[in-house]
């Protein structure tokens, strides 16, 4: 009895999906060597950060890895990537997990390469911001996995489409952050920099950049967590390391290897984010770096008033 | 040749800024604009600095004084009229002559000291000679000089954030002063200190501007500020531009019930100075003047005493009419000379609330020149007369209702 709804038939059906796909398929067509070129760049860059990895014995990375957790931070945190370093060797996901790490480290790299730049353009232009903010809520909010299906058709199963996903679902905030961290600088100091003459490139260089930083941390801190949770996901598109292992243990049903991969994964986040956290949090010029000159380096520099 | 003029600086916030001028100018008020959907800050606003000069633009927030500062360095381009400095056109100027006339003109000092948090105390005091291309040896040199004449001392490689609020505003101080430009600008520059810190620094400014004889634009809010400081005054209300005068001339002499309502508060004793109320001397004698003509002269004015000069009219002493009369055999008066004490003999920019004391002392002040030559005096009378007319210009202004009027008058152009 129940008559089917009016408006079903008033709104047209919109092949919006559809219209994407075919529009998809031309641009794949057409650039297809540029991508092919992509494929091998970003293919050979992973796996050759990959093979540095996994070239010493892993403990030796594990140690290296805890002295940078040293300078950069405290005994602490070097005492924790130590052990949770070892977990992974334990659990025998060490390769899988180097090669997590590879392609975060270049995911990164890309999406700040691309992003920063973008983000300070984002914050001298009004206008410009008006019109990125919806591309980058449509990056940030479409489900990850659905970035997979472009990516596979460009560059079938392989760890440049997982690469390329990657990026995508992790660029925004390094936009957003440093768009934020460079509107967040003091109008008048920037007024400063203006009346002493100093030409806009100069006054991003000497100001905005050094007081932005860390703001624009902190986003190099969010893009390289998402980054880490998306390059688990492309292990559906053949992105290799952890993700592999948790796909296969998904679909084998394997509840002890899925939790092996799991725990590895929890240990290079928490290790990544805790690293890069106190970047951008340290002060300018009294790091462990410069503690560490102070001491074995003879510096008369400092002493002229 | 004047160090800034500024030419009928309109500014007007808004879409149709132009047309918001256009309107202004036929004569429309700011309310009218404001109902368009227009924010004038500053309405025809012309004025001169001579080179040297402490000129202090005056005016409550919201007055436009800190856009008209900001046009003055092309911060913010005016929407009509334009600004000169040395006779070339900065408003006119963009890109590179802009940013060259910053560097070689004109430099700031902000209200919230607009210190560099990430740059120690010499590097900012040094950012002035960085972007003039001063190579880092020798702007470390001279902005350690800079903060060394503005008191501040052994902080060099600190951060700003180590400093008090008053440090801070000596290291903004520093850093314009270091790049070594004519014309200094300054914006609310001792408002954010505490008071006694703040007439610390203006203390400090008079002196730094008598010993390197920049041209000075001072803003405030604080009219005992801009009396205390400024060679002229410009009063500005609702973006325009009031009265331009001394300090004096503007208590004196207000160009509307706004001005004189404003400095009823003011204390005279302050800001009056003694050449301001001195009066002309009735009579002088001179010194080879026998003691029967001073005598005579005495007596012709009621005076118990009177001054004595020689002929190029520098103050010899003085006389009094008991001692004269009694000598009134010797040949001439310079026997009966009596020296004048230094507290009674006083220059022309002292001011009132300082006479008060040698007054006490002794029945006339004589005002001396720096070559010490009678330029006046001033009877006990004739400074409580002074003080008498603050009186009543006090009860006039107050009985002022809120004054609306805006007759613009001009006490000084040159």
């Amino acid at each position: 009895m129940i008559e089917r709804a009016v408006p079903l038939t008033i709104v047209p059906p919109l092949p919006i999906g559809d219209l994407l796909e075919t529009g998809f398929d031309w641009f794949k067509d057409t650039f297809d060597a540029f991508f092919d070129v992509v494929d091998d760049v970003t293919t050979g860059a992973i796996d050759g950060i990959a093979g540095l990895l996994l070239a010493p014995e892993p403990l030796l990375v594990a140690v290296v890895f805890a002295l940078l957790a040293w300078l950069l931070r405290n005994w602490k945190l070097a005492a924790g990537s130590l052990v949770g370093m070892v977990v992974i060797i334990g659990v025998d996901m060490w390769e899988p997990a180097m090669e997590t790490l590879a392609l975060v480290v270049v995911a990164t790299l890309v999406a700040l390469v691309v992003g920063i730049p973008v983000g300070i353009l984002a914050a001298r232009s009004a206008a410009f911001s008006r019109i990125l903010k919806p591309v980058l809520d449509l990056m940030q909010t479409m489900p990850g996995m659905v970035w997979l299906l472009p990516v596979l058709k460009l560059f079938s199963i392989g760890v440049a489409g997982a690469l390329v996903a990657t990026v995508i679902f992790a660029l925004p905030p390094a936009v957003r952050l440093t768009e934020l961290g460079i509107r967040q600088v003091d109008g008048e100091v920037v007024e400063a920099g203006q009346a002493f003459g100093a030409a806009p490139r100069q006054i991003l260089k000497d100001i905005q950049l050094p007081l932005a930083l860390p703001t624009v941390m902190a986003g190099v801190n969010q893009v390289i967590m998402l980054a880490l949770s998306m390059a688990v996901i492309a292990g559906l598109v053949g992105g290799g390391g952890l993700g592999d292992e948790v796909v296969g243990a998904v679909s084998t049903l394997n509840l002890a290897l899925g939790f092996d991969a799991g725990i590895s994964v929890v240990i290079l986040a928490i290790f990544l984010d805790r690293l890069t956290a106190s970047i951008g949090s340290r002060r300018p010029g009294h790091g462990r770096f410069r503690e560490l000159r102070d001491r074995f380096v003879r510096t008369p520099a400092r002493t002229a008033a | 040749m004047p160090a800034i003029e500024a030419h009928h600086l309109y500014k007007v916030f808004g879409r149709k800024g132009r047309e918001g001028v256009r309107r202004l100018e036929a004569g429309a008020d700011t309310d009218e604009l404001k109902r368009a959907g227009l924010t004038p800050a500053v309405i025809d606003a012309s004025f001169t600095v001579e080179e040297g000069e402490i000129f202090v633009v005056m005016g409550l927030s919201g007055s436009g004084k800190s856009t008209l500062i900001r046009m003055i360095n092309g911060l913010h381009p005016p929407t009509a009229g334009h600004v000169e400095l040395y006779g070339e056109n900065i408003t006119a100027a963009t890109g590179k002559d802009l940013r060259r006339l910053r560097r070689e003109r004109i430099s700031m000092v902000f209200q919230h000291f607009a210190l560099f948090p990430h740059r120690s105390v010499i590097d900012n005091a040094a950012y002035g000679l960085e972007t003039q291309g001063v190579g880092k040896e020798e702007r470390r040199r001279r902005a350690h000089d800079a903060l060394e004449l503005c008191g501040l001392t052994g902080w060099d490689e600190h951060l700003p954030s180590e400093l008090s609020g008053g440090m801070q505003q000596r290291v903004g101080l520093a850093r314009a002063l270091a790049a070594d430009t004519d014309i200094l600008l300054m914006d609310e520059a001792f408002s954010a200190l505490d008071p006694l810190i703040r007439r610390d620094m203006q203390d400090q400014l008079i002196e730094l501007q008598q010993k390197l004889g920049k041209t000075i634009l001072f803003i405030t809010h604080d009219l005992n500020e801009a009396m205390r400081i400024g060679d002229r005054i410009a009063m500005m209300r609702n973006g325009r531009i009031v009265q331009v005068g001394t300090a004096e001339e503007i208590l004196t002499d207000p160009a509307n019930d706004y001005v004189a309502q404003f400095v009823a508060d003011v204390d005279r004793t302050r800001v009056l100075t003694a050449s301001s109320v001195m009066e002309p001397p009735a009579a002088v004698l001179g010194a080879e003047q026998g003691p029967r003509a001073a005598h005579k002269l005495m007596r012709e004015h009621q005076l118990p005493a009177m001054f004595v000069t020689g002929r190029d009219r520098t103050l010899k002493g003085y006389v009094t009419e008991d001692e004269v009369g009694r000598h009134l055999d010797r040949k001439d008066i310079t026997s009966l000379l009596r020296p004048v004490p230094d507290f009674a003999s006083v220059s022309g920019d002292t001011s009132l609330a300082d006479l008060f004391g040698p007054a006490a002392e002794t029945p006339a002040i004589a005002v001396v020149d720096d070559a010490g030559r009678l330029s006046g005096v001033i009877p006990r009378i004739t400074l409580l007369a002074a003080l008498a007319t603050q009186t009543d210009g006090d009860d006039e202004a107050a009985s002022v209702p809120t004054p609306d009027s805006d007759q613009t008058k001009e006490v000084v152009r040159d």
